[in-house]
């Protein structure tokens, strides 16, 4: 009677890893998307997540805004793709 | 009776069972997206269905787990199957009434632990398999879950604090329609290789498959459909539980739960871990309540779901039991199994009517009693 610890602390391992990964980068691509936003609107666009105003996302100009959205969300899909695909093979 | 009668008995009743595991566990993916708003209730779970249909057929290792692994299937027999199902689906619909989201997968495994131990005795077990497979797993996946959830909750909001306030609510939103389906996907990926391995065991036991056979692809799509349809139906006690009544959810705490629950299910299934789903979401969203800096977190819940996991296995065996010693009658005693069984289920569906909760209702929450108030996370 064996406990597979090994086995158990890659499903840890990569749980954390990927689970936080994922949040984080869609949370930054959120970001990103924040600086197409226009400022000044109260109550939605403009309109930081505590209430505050905000100029775009920390000074970001909207094409690197869009930029930075581009590749969390890629970075997202591949790793959400890489998963899907060790599972299947 | 014949062989061949109780092995479609088995079989039937094994879908049976998975279609209670599917509209027992559909809040696992979608109690979280149902309350924030991220999806209607009725899309909800038609998108849980389908993805639950797609994810029986990605993996067989779980399965495989239960089909030449927990018991010796040399020494049991369709019949003690039979009576490990019926005592899985009698927990799974007593704490559906209850809206308690208890661990179908505890509840199979417990209903054939004990059903064998009468049938056969204790040597009919693989304990060394149930506490490595089975037990170790399901109580370290609800903590990892829940340290995932909390962490990537706490992420979310730092990182998101000083972005514009609609496109992080709107942008997290449609990030749970993926991240829910994903859970949905992996949900059927792990519970649904459950009742494929209880089928597929039944076939070896019954000399219809060699040992250690996979499933059949018959046996996987069956069971698919049969998960799918149940994960359609939608537990609607069970996902205003843990939409509504466990904390006040937003979308960004919806997204993180969901995406910790499915690391969590997928990269267990591909290393052939049984977990209990239930338990990884229920965590995922305890984790995710506590992550929200002021957000409230109803403990009393949770030590109401706490007794119910714990119970569950025990539960499920001493009912698959007692299943099992009245079925060792002969084909009499099998159909007084059989016939109990319905009429249980006939009475929990009929006190169900008394206070239905459907899709038009599942996010009215009645106010919380004064004795259980949600506690404000100061971190």
């Amino acid at each position: 009677m064996t406990v597979a610890w090994g086995s158990l602390g890659v499903v840890a391992l990569v749980s954390l890893v990927a689970g936080v990964a994922l949040i984080v980068l869609v949370s930054f691509a959120l970001v990103g998307l924040s600086a197409r936003a226009r400022p000044g609107e109260v109550g939605g666009a403009g309109t930081g997540a505590a209430g505050t105003r905000v100029a775009g996302a920390r000074g970001m100009s909207p094409a690197a805004g869009t930029a930075v959205a581009v590749v969390c969300l890629l970075a997202a899909a591949l790793i959400v793709g890489y998963g899907l695909w060790v599972l299947i093979a | 009776m014949d062989l061949s009668v109780i092995v479609v008995v088995v079989v039937a009743t094994a879908l049976v069972f998975d279609f209670t595991n599917g509209f027992h566990d559909t809040a696992n993916a979608m109690a979280t997206s149902i309350a924030t708003g991220a999806l209607r209730p009725r899309v909800a779970v038609a998108v849980a269905g389908v993805l639950n249909l797609v994810g029986a057929f990605l993996s067989v290792e779980v399965a495989k787990t239960i089909s030449s692994g927990m018991v010796d299937e040399t020494r049991i027999t369709p019949v003690v199957i039979f009576a490990g199902l019926v005592g899985a689906i009698v927990w799974n619909l007593l704490t559906w009434l209850l809206g308690l989201p208890s661990s179908s997968s505890h509840a199979l495994f417990g209903g054939l632990i004990g059903a064998s131990l009468v049938a056969a005795g204790t040597g009919a077990v693989h304990f060394g398999v149930v506490l490595t497979k089975v037990v170790v797993p399901a109580l370290i996946s609800p903590f990892l879950a829940g340290v995932v959830a909390l962490i990537g909750t706490y992420l979310a909001y730092r990182t998101t604090a000083r972005a514009d306030k609609g496109v992080v609510t709107k942008g997290f939103r449609t990030g749970q329609i993926l991240s829910s389906s994903m859970v949905a996907l992996a949900h059927g990926t792990n519970d649904a290789q459950k009742t494929m391995g209880v089928i597929t065991l039944t076939l070896i036991t019954a000399g219809v498959l060699a040992p250690n056979s996979g499933p059949p692809f018959w046996v996987i799509a069956s069971a698919g459909l049969a998960i799918a349809l149940g994960t359609y139906i939608g537990g609607w006690r069970i996902i205003r539980t843990l939409g509504k009544r466990v904390s006040d959810i937003e979308s960004p705490q919806g997204f993180a739960a969901e995406t910790a629950s499915t690391a969590v299910i997928l990269a267990s299934s591909h290393l052939g871990f049984a977990l209990s789903t239930t338990q990884v979401c229920t965590g995922a969203i305890f984790g995710a309540g506590a992550g929200r800096r002021l957000a409230g977190v109803r403990w009393g819940v949770a030590g109401q779901m706490a007794i119910a996991w714990v119970l569950t296995l025990p539960a499920a065996a001493v009912v698959g039991a007692a299943a099992a010693w009245v079925a060792s009658g002969g084909t009499l005693g099998t159909v007084i199994v059989a016939v109990v069984g319905v009429a249980f289920a006939a009475g929990i569906y009929a006190v169900s009517r008394r206070r239905p909760v459907h899709s038009g209702n599942v996010n009215d929450v009645p106010a919380a009693a004064p004795a259980d108030p949600p506690v404000r996370m100061a971190a």
